[in-house]
């Protein structure tokens, strides 16, 4: 059996440290002065960078999951989230947020820290709905950008102001709320960090288009939350500049993610987070999971490449586009982020199908396996029909059940007994780990 | 060639040993709290009943959802791929199989090969399975073969909504207590698990022929139901709770083959 080369990644570290800077800045944001705000992680964050240096966000899906890791800690959080009346079935990174919220207490240690504003968009409802109760339980401004414009095929100019123009909006509230005069100059600055650290994780991902991976996907989720943390962190565009170029010498040399690769895969959604060893099992098989629409485009904006590939969308710096004023910072920001892959299937689940398909076919795959992902209404919605579109091209497709933040309802031995069956279809046997 | 093909179900050991791809001993037993033990008892059943010494069989595999701590067995293949082999192995025109054991339901698509192309399982709900039966007939109090007949004498269609068996189970107490004739329910019990069923198979596109195999088949209103519910016929064989043990036999004799041909490397065959 061929087997390859593979080494760890020198930046990984790197990564860890950022991370872990992230989190320790949130909680000591006070200490120095500076300002705390929550959101998601989709929300425009490149928007309160315009505040100064000094302010620092907690961006509540991968808070989330870094406690779903946590498996005991999430557990209270859950049965918290539950005494206050909330259902078992609301969104389960939702519920460890607000679990921790209700616990006052932190993930990474010492008291919950209140924030002093939230700050998000409505891209589906738990994401609106999550922090107008944060801010109703904590007593502080509330602002939700609606980006229900349609996909962004359909985008035109009046679905773009729709957007941009509360955004200005909500430049004032910032102000109002803060008492801080806003600098467009950081914002433009944050806008061109943004493009480029989206636009530089989807060329990292592209190269995952080698055989062997110089990636695979479990190590992947270490690398995309920094993308979800502060997608507009001069910091993290760096960093992932820094990746590329390390995955690129990978793929010079050959460089394996797992040494007995034999067969690709794709998942999709949010993984269960307390239970990535499955990723580790498949690799029993010799089976690699190279990444999804979720890991790739998630984070990363892509677009048609004139060779009709899927690769990095160009930067308005790589067009040679100047930035000189808040409006246009604003508009590329909308336009930029409506054009997220990952946003387009809140709007039709056949856009996925087909998003899924092109990469299974570019990143040359033989299966794939999806998380009917019972935590999280938005991202599996139309999964069903995913899975039909992708049986229909005659690609192996297989389910399993799951949760990515409530362990309670994942099954780890069903699940290893699918993957064990979808391993069989594709012809593997274990090897072991 | 003796090779033998052993089913570790949630409820039921099933060995199956065949002499040349024909069954000459077929031995089922409760699993127990000791599978293992079971498992290897019912293997020497199987062994003694047809005078086969055990060093004298060529090829052991085990499948079921206790085929990792199966005695004796050099290959172990999950239920999917057992199923699928053994149903084929009966009616080669299959192209969808239903297979609805004690713990489990789940479809399956062959292709044009016989291969194993796409499947399904019921997820965490044991209302697609068979123990959901002997349940609801503990709550009807009549006896498990009775379900079955009691249900065909039913003249109306009652709705049972509850989508797992615990609530089911209320579900029919409260019929139960609404005087509605015990074949009705029996009807309803059947209807419910057919219409799971059908809707997680529809996850694969149900392609005829359809086979129908586990415990499940031997239920007259439940298969009653199904066909009802499918809106076709489908194809049932003689012993078929043993087909997934059938299958594994069959599976043997090719790793046999296999191994005997030197193409034994990287198939699968240990999962």
């Amino acid at each position: 059996m061929k087997t390859y080369h593979t080494e760890p990644l020198k930046c990984w570290n790197k990564a860890k440290e950022l991370r872990d800077n992230y989190y320790r800045d949130y909680a000591t944001a006070h200490d120095k002065g500076g300002l705390r705000w929550t959101g998601g992680a989709w929300s425009f964050d490149a928007i309160p960078a315009g505040l100064g240096d000094d302010v620092y966000a907690i961006t509540g899906e991968p808070y989330a999951a870094s406690i779903a890791f946590n498996k005991d800690f999430s557990l209270r959080c859950m049965e918290a989230a539950e005494a206050k009346g909330w259902a078992r079935d609301l969104c389960s990174y939702m519920r460890n947020y607000w679990g921790s919220m209700y616990l006052d207490e932190f993930n990474f240690g010492g008291k919950y820290p209140k924030p002093d504003f939230a700050f998000q968009d409505h891209i589906c409802c738990s994401h609106a709905k999550w922090y107008q109760h944060v801010a109703e339980y904590k007593q502080i401004p509330y602002f939700c950008i609606d980006v229900s414009v349609g996909p962004y095929k359909d985008l035109d100019e009046d679905r773009l102001m729709f957007v941009v123009n509360q955004m200005h909006e909500s430049i004032e509230f910032l102000e109002r709320v803060t008492e801080r005069k806003y600098d467009d100059e950081k914002l433009i600055e944050a806008v061109k960090n943004e493009t480029r650290s989206t636009s530089v994780w989807a060329e990292v991902c592209a190269l995952n288009k080698a055989i062997p991976a110089p990636l695979d996907e479990k190590t992947m989720y270490s690398l995309y939350v920094l993308g979800t943390l502060q997608k507009h962190a001069k910091v993290v565009a760096d960093f992932y500049e820094e990746l590329r170029d390390e995955v690129a010498d990978r793929v010079a040399r050959g460089i394996a993610a797992v040494s007995n690769e034999r067969r690709r895969l794709m998942s999709d959604t949010q993984p269960p987070w307390g239970f990535l060893k499955i990723f580790r099992y498949l690799e029993g098989f010799g089976a690699v999971s190279v990444g999804s629409l979720y890991t790739f485009a998630l984070i990363g904006v892509w677009e048609d490449k004139p060779d009709g590939t899927w690769g990095p969308r160009a930067t308005p710096m790589q067009k040679g586009v100047s930035i000189d004023t808040r409006d246009q910072a604003l508009r590329i920001l909308a336009d930029w982020n409506l054009s997220k892959p990952e946003w387009q299937h809140f709007y039709d689940a056949d856009l996925k199908s087909k998003m899924m398909l092109r990469i299974v076919k570019e990143w040359r795959l033989n299966g794939v396996m999806l998380h009917m992902n019972r935590g999280c209404e938005g991202l599996s919605c139309g999964i069903a029909e995913n899975r039909l579109a992708i049986a229909e091209s005659d690609v192996p497709v297989m389910a399993f059940e799951g949760n990515m933040g409530d362990e309670r309802e994942f099954d780890e031995a069903k699940t290893r007994d699918r993957i064990d069956a979808f391993m069989e279809t594709l012809g593997l046997e274990y090897l072991g780990n | 060639m003796l090779t033998v093909g052993m089913d570790l179900g949630a409820k039921h050991i099933k060995v199956v040993l065949m002499q040349d791809g024909f069954v000459i001993a077929r031995v089922k037993r409760l699993s127990g709290f000791e599978q293992e033990i079971s498992a290897s008892e019912a293997f020497q059943e199987a062994i003694s009943a047809a005078g086969v010494k055990h060093n004298e069989i060529d090829r052991i595999c085990a499948t079921g959802v206790g085929r990792k701590i199966a005695p004796f067995a050099s290959d172990r293949v999950t239920e999917v791929w057992a199923a699928a082999r053994g149903a084929i192995a009966h009616f080669p025109s299959a192209r969808t199989v239903i297979d609805i054991g004690a713990e489990e339901g789940r479809a399956i698509l062959i292709n044009e090969e016989g291969r194993v192309k796409d499947f399904a399982v019921n997820e965490k709900c044991a209302a697609g399975a068979g123990t959901f039966t002997e349940a609801m007939a503990r709550a009807l109090e009549v006896s498990l073969p009775e379900l079955g007949p009691l249900s065909l004498k039913s003249g109306r269609a009652v709705p049972m909504n509850a989508q797992c068996a615990v609530f089911a189970e209320s579900e029919v107490v409260s019929l139960l207590h609404a005087r509605t004739p015990k074949a009705d329910i029996a009807r309803a019990v059947h209807d419910a698990i057919a219409s799971r069923i059908v809707s997680m198979a529809r996850r694969i596109s149900i392609t005829p022929d359809v086979a129908l195999i586990g415990g499940m088949a031997f239920n007259v209103g439940f298969l009653s139901s199904l066909k009802q519910t499918l809106e076709m016929d489908v194809l049932i064989p003689e012993f078929a709770d043993f087909v997934p043990a059938e299958g594994a036999a069959w599976i043997a004799i090719e790793q046999f083959e296999r191994a005997k041909a030197g193409k034994y490397e990287n198939e699968v065959v240990r999962v």
